[in-house]
């Protein structure tokens, strides 16, 4: 088995597809998919046209250049435009819009930025500018906090010195908890993301629906994964008992991968954080514990974000998509004047942004 | 990002693993999976292996649709 194949049998699809009309009952269903990968995935396979009208899908905060903070991004612009300076990033951060520029601008205007596939490289970048300070963007979830933990780690054990990182590190079961306190938003069941769910596990799931009484399923990326998902979440729904379900258990464990948590544990340690569309969030980002402040950009260039700072006011409606209230088509820039090429919000740019899988996939 | 093909763990040496999905092989740090050895299948996130994946439990996610009358 290569666990890739099996999960996209036609076969399986087409019976877990039918399963779920079936089962569906007669009232409309919305279920959340958490994980901006999912949302992806879900307009790539064209799972849409298999499932029955009255299932809606809405994409939520799962895609972590889409929730960073404008200031974040106008942080790691300004660190962009100093002559000493080179920035490594995931390469979705680019073409981020910020306040005035972006990565991809600075970059045409000479501008040292550099994609890396891991946040490992950046060791090797110091390597190649001995002269420069090499900053790492660190953006993701508590899949990427680990990678970027043991990053900081071995950058402090070989002693190298022209290194720091840029976080904008978040989790996502606080911002699940923001987000269930909004009243216009009627949800009847989420899909939990896989990844950060094996970092994680199931358990920090539980409180919604013992709290909020609304089903939560763990599920995997594969169209069959998805489907499964949802028909564990619609099977939850009819028998009336919330529960986390956990469709994903090849890669997730219940607990999770304690090992991967206590590296990111060593290295961060709960702080608010700031969310696009949402406001702070309690405890809902990794700060760097001071013991590894050399390594912390933020404080070797004294810079500031978050706090007191705003999005500006335009029209975008990023905010509203990532909290759920619209799908990206609602939005009046949509396909128009906002486009992959030309993103006016953040969701247009990533992969993972729910306005791009949208605009690829669903037009 | 989280598109996690998992990725067969050819070589491990120290904290590193070399793993591989059809033609395409790589490098990958296996400092989260204490545990991990050679033939497992991994899901790799930015250069790291993030975890094993379980043939048993696949083969019982796979059942849970095929045995849908």
């Amino acid at each position: 088995m290569r666990y890739v194949d099996e999960f996209r049998n036609k076969k399986l699809i087409l019976k877990a597809a039918g399963e779920i009309r079936r089962i569906m009952p007669d009232k409309r269903i919305t279920i959340m998919e958490v994980c901006g990968t999912h949302t992806m995935n879900f307009c790539r396979f064209g799972l849409r046209g298999l499932l029955p009208a009255g299932l809606n899908f809405i994409p939520g905060p799962g895609c972590p250049v889409c929730v960073s903070h404008q200031s974040y991004v106008d942080a790691a612009i300004k660190l962009a435009r100093r002559e000493d300076t080179v920035i490594a990033t995931f390469g979705d951060m680019l073409r981020v819009p910020g306040t005035q520029s972006s990565l991809e601008r600075e970059r045409g205007r000479g501008a040292l930025v550099r994609i890396l596939y891991s946040p490992l490289d950046t060791l090797k970048l110091s390597r190649s500018y001995p002269g420069k300070r090499i900053i790492f963007l660190g953006v993701g979830f508590e899949t990427t906090a680990p990678t970027i933990a043991l990053s900081i780690l071995r950058a402090k054990a070989d002693k190298i010195k022209n290194i720091s990182f840029l976080t904008s590190l978040k989790l996502m079961p606080p911002a699940m908890k923001h987000l269930l306190g909004d009243k216009k938003l009627n949800i009847a069941g989420f899909l939990c993301p896989g990844h950060v769910s094996s970092i994680i596990g199931t358990r920090p799931y539980e409180f919604i629906p013992r709290k909020f009484g609304i089903p939560c399923c763990v599920a995997g990326f594969e169209p069959l994964d998805i489907l499964e998902g949802i028909l564990m979440i619609l099977r939850q729904v009819n028998r009336n008992r919330p529960e986390v379900n956990n469709q994903y258990s090849r890669v997730v464990r219940p607990e999770g991968n304690p090992e991967a948590r206590r590296i990111i544990s060593r290295v961060f340690k709960p702080e608010d954080s700031y969310w696009r569309g949402m406001g702070s969030i309690p405890d809902s980002g990794l700060a760097i514990r001071s013991a590894f402040e050399s390594f912390d950009a933020q404080k070797v260039f004294a810079l500031e974000w978050g706090a007191g700072a705003r999005n500006p006011a335009t029209k975008c409606r990023c905010a509203d998509v990532l909290k759920g209230l619209i799908t990206p088509d609602k939005c009046q820039f949509f396909g128009r004047a906002c486009l992959p090429e030309k993103p006016v919000g953040p969701c247009m740019v990533s992969a993972e942004g729910a306005c791009n899988a949208y605009y690829r996939y669903n037009r | 990002m989280c598109l996690g093909i998992p990725m067969k763990v050819i070589r491990i040496k120290d904290n590193f693993a070399q793993v591989q999905s059809g033609r395409l092989v790589r490098t990958a740090c296996v400092q989260m999976l204490p545990k991990v050895k050679i033939g497992d299948y991994v899901i790799v996130h930015a250069g790291f292996a993030i975890e094993i994946v379980d043939p048993k439990r696949a083969k019982e996610t796979l059942k849970i649709v095929e045995e849908i009358k």
